[in-house]
This record gives C-alpha cells, sequence and structure tokens, in this order.
C-alpha cells in the first residue's frame, strides 16, 4: 500500500467528506421524522451512498411499497452511475485489477467521480481508496448525527431540519437550469408531470415511488428527443 | 416485510449499477439519445422528488411555501449548498412561529 497515494487521496476528499456530511444530516432527520430508527437510517447511508437514491428509497419504504417499485426506482435515478462507472473504469485503464474495481465501485458517487477523472497523474488503487475514505465517514456519520438530533429536538425543530435535503436538491437544480435552457426545460417539465401526479385524483393513486420514476423517465426521454447533449458536453453534476 | 429486506435490496442495486460497468459491461454507450436521458436524469428526479412534495412536508403549506422560496431565491443567486438548505429551514422555523403568534 503506498501511503504517500492514500493521502493525497484522503486530502482531495476532505471537501467532499465534509459537504457529503452537511447533506446526510438533512437525510438523517427527514428519515427519523418519517419513522426510522436512527441506526436503521445510518445503515441506508453506509451501505448506498447516493442522495437521490436514499431519498426515493426512504420514500417507498415509508409507504410500505413492494419491493419491485425499489428497485425499480433505485434503477431509474441511480442510472447515470452506469455511465461514471463507465468512464471512469476506461480512465482507470489496464492496471487495476477486477478485486479493487469491486471496492472502488462502491463508493463512485457524481463529486467522486468528478475528482477522480479530474486527477492530473495516473490513477492508482491507494489514491482511490484515498479519496473515498472521507466521504464516506462524512455520509454516514452526518446520517447518524442527523437523525439522532432528530430523534431528540422538539417536533417543530424536526420538521424545519426535514426540509434541509429539499432545499439542497433546490440548490444542485437551481444554477445549472439558470444557466442552460435546456436544463430549465427538463426541470419545468418534470414539474408540471409530478405536480400532475399530486393534484389529478386519478393520477394521485399511483404511489410516490413510482410516481417519481414516471416523472423522470417522461421527461428526460422527452428533453432527451427534442434537446440531444453532444459527448463532450456531458460533465456529471 | 423488514426493513433490511428493503435496505438489503437498495443497497444491491445500486451497487451493482455501479459495479457491472467497471468490471463486466466496459464497452462505451453509443446510443445519443441513451447519453443524453443519462444526462437529464438527475435534474429531472430531484425536482419531481421535490416537488410538490416539499409544501406538504411540513405542518402547514405556508411553511413548505416559505421553505421552497427562499430555496429557490438563494439558489438562483448562487448560494451555497449548506447556506441554501439551513435558510430553507430556517424560513420553515419561522413561519410556524409567525402562525403560532398569529394564533
Amino acid at each position: 500500500m503506498n501511503f504517500r497515494e492514500y493521502r493525497a487521496g484522503v486530502s482531495r476528499g476532505l471537501p467532499v467528506g465534509m459537504g457529503y456530511f452537511s447533506v446526510s444530516f438533512g437525510f438523517g432527520a427527514m428519515a427519523v421524522s418519517q419513522g426510522l430508527r436512527a441506526l436503521d437510517a445510518t445503515l441506508i447511508s453506509l451501505t448506498n451512498l447516493t442522495s437521490a437514491g436514499q431519498f426515493a428509497g426512504l420514500t417507498v419504504i415509508v409507504a410500505a411499497a413492494g419491493l419491485w417499485e425499489l428497485v425499480l426506482t433505485q434503477l431509474i435515478i441511480n442510472s447515470r452511475y452506469a455511465l461514471m462507472s463507465l468512464a471512469l473504469s476506461q480512465r482507470m485503464g489496464q492496471k487495476i485489477g477486477f478485486l479493487p474495481r469491486l471496492l472502488i465501485a462502491f463508493f463512485n458517487t457524481d463529486e467522486i467521480f468528478a475528482l477522480a477523472m479530474a486527477r492530473q497523474e495516473p490513477l492508482t488503487v491507494p489514491f482511490l481508496l484515498g479519496l473515498g475514505t472521507l466521504p464516506i465517514l462524512g455520509w454516514t456519520g452526518g446520517t447518524l448525527c442527523g437523525a439522532l438530533a432528530g430523534s431528540v429536538l422538539p417536533e417543530s425543530i424536526r420538521t424545519a431540519l426535514g426540509v434541509m435535503l429539499y432545499g439542497m436538491f433546490i440548490a444542485i437544480v437551481v444554477p445549472p437550469a439558470k444557466r442552460e435552457r435546456r436544463i430549465l426545460a427538463a426541470v419545468v417539465l418534470s414539474l408540471v408531470l409530478s405536480s400532475l401526479f399530486t393534484w389529478v385524483p386519478a393520477l394521485a393513486k399511483i404511489s410516490a415511488g413510482l410516481a417519481i420514476v414516471i416523472c423522470t423517465v417522461a421527461a428526460a426521454a422527452v428533453c432527451a428527443a427534442l434537446f440531444p447533449v453532444k459527448e463532450e458536453e456531458e460533465a456529471a453534476v | 416485510m423488514s426493513i433490511y429486506v428493503y435496505i438489503f435490496a437498495m443497497a444491491l442495486t445500486t451497487y451493482l449499477i455501479r459495479v457491472l460497468p467497471m468490471t463486466i459491461f466496459r464497452k462505451p454507450i453509443k446510443s445519443r439519445f441513451l447519453r443524453s436521458f443519462l444526462y437529464y436524469v438527475p435534474y429531472c428526479c430531484l425536482t419531481a422528488m421535490t416537488f410538490p412534495a416539499i409544501l406538504s412536508s411540513t405542518s402547514s403549506l405556508l411553511s413548505g411555501a416559505a421553505a421552497l422560496i427562499v430555496a429557490v431565491i438563494l439558489a438562483y443567486r448562487g448560494k451555497s449548498l449548506i447556506v441554501v438548505a439551513l435558510s430553507s429551514s430556517a424560513a420553515v422555523l419561522l413561519t410556524q412561529w409567525a402562525l403560532a403568534l398569529l394564533g
């Protein structure tokens, strides 16, 4: 194990780890406010390491919907990771073997992917493991803290904390939508669809998890047909 | 059903999506439509998850709406993730407090 490479990875991962701590704090607070136990919420974060997927998963779990619905929401919402894993796989080259790949794939999140791809020097296993260390700790630890805070704080503060995650989603979506028309189109389309699924009585019968999947697939497919993306423009969110 | 079955199914699905393209299926995706589709997915799913759910996530429609409006304005002005998130939480607290005062 090359410790210099590992340390280089850890220091690159530090800001991401801190950011993850705050986002997952919101997830933890929301999960307990919806009736999950603090340790179960923490286990979700430790084993999944994905904000949007976990949130959608939480929706399905709280609704006690079918397992197939849970799997479907994850397949759709996390589909973009397949693209990132492909790209990272090419970037890693032949030197990195099968076993390390099994480990590295586990923490290939949007931000870790971006950091790995941005590295000038060749990617090594210790560097990538270092890169993943603090984000995993931050994501899991933040969930635990948020869940514990949510469990002991009064109801009014708990609901206020539960909104944090929505706030972060808005902070992720609004700036690129402001910059790019086609992203704005995707956002508006998805917004209209999800409103229909909430307020049109016949559509409101469809469960929340499935509604998220349908809105995502429909809006993304329409935009992909109308405004196809050139290869070099595909920066990760 | 036990929550651990859910958590396991969720973790396994997510892991397979990440690990298969890194180990077994390693050919780049050629279809421009599919690549574009995957490009739009995060924006669409985050939006569908946030709206209108945020409006009913608190004890009153007003405080949910306050959280939404504050978050959109601050995000539009380019404030950081954590500032936007904490401000929308504060908006909920203040609105609930104001509503309680008004009785």
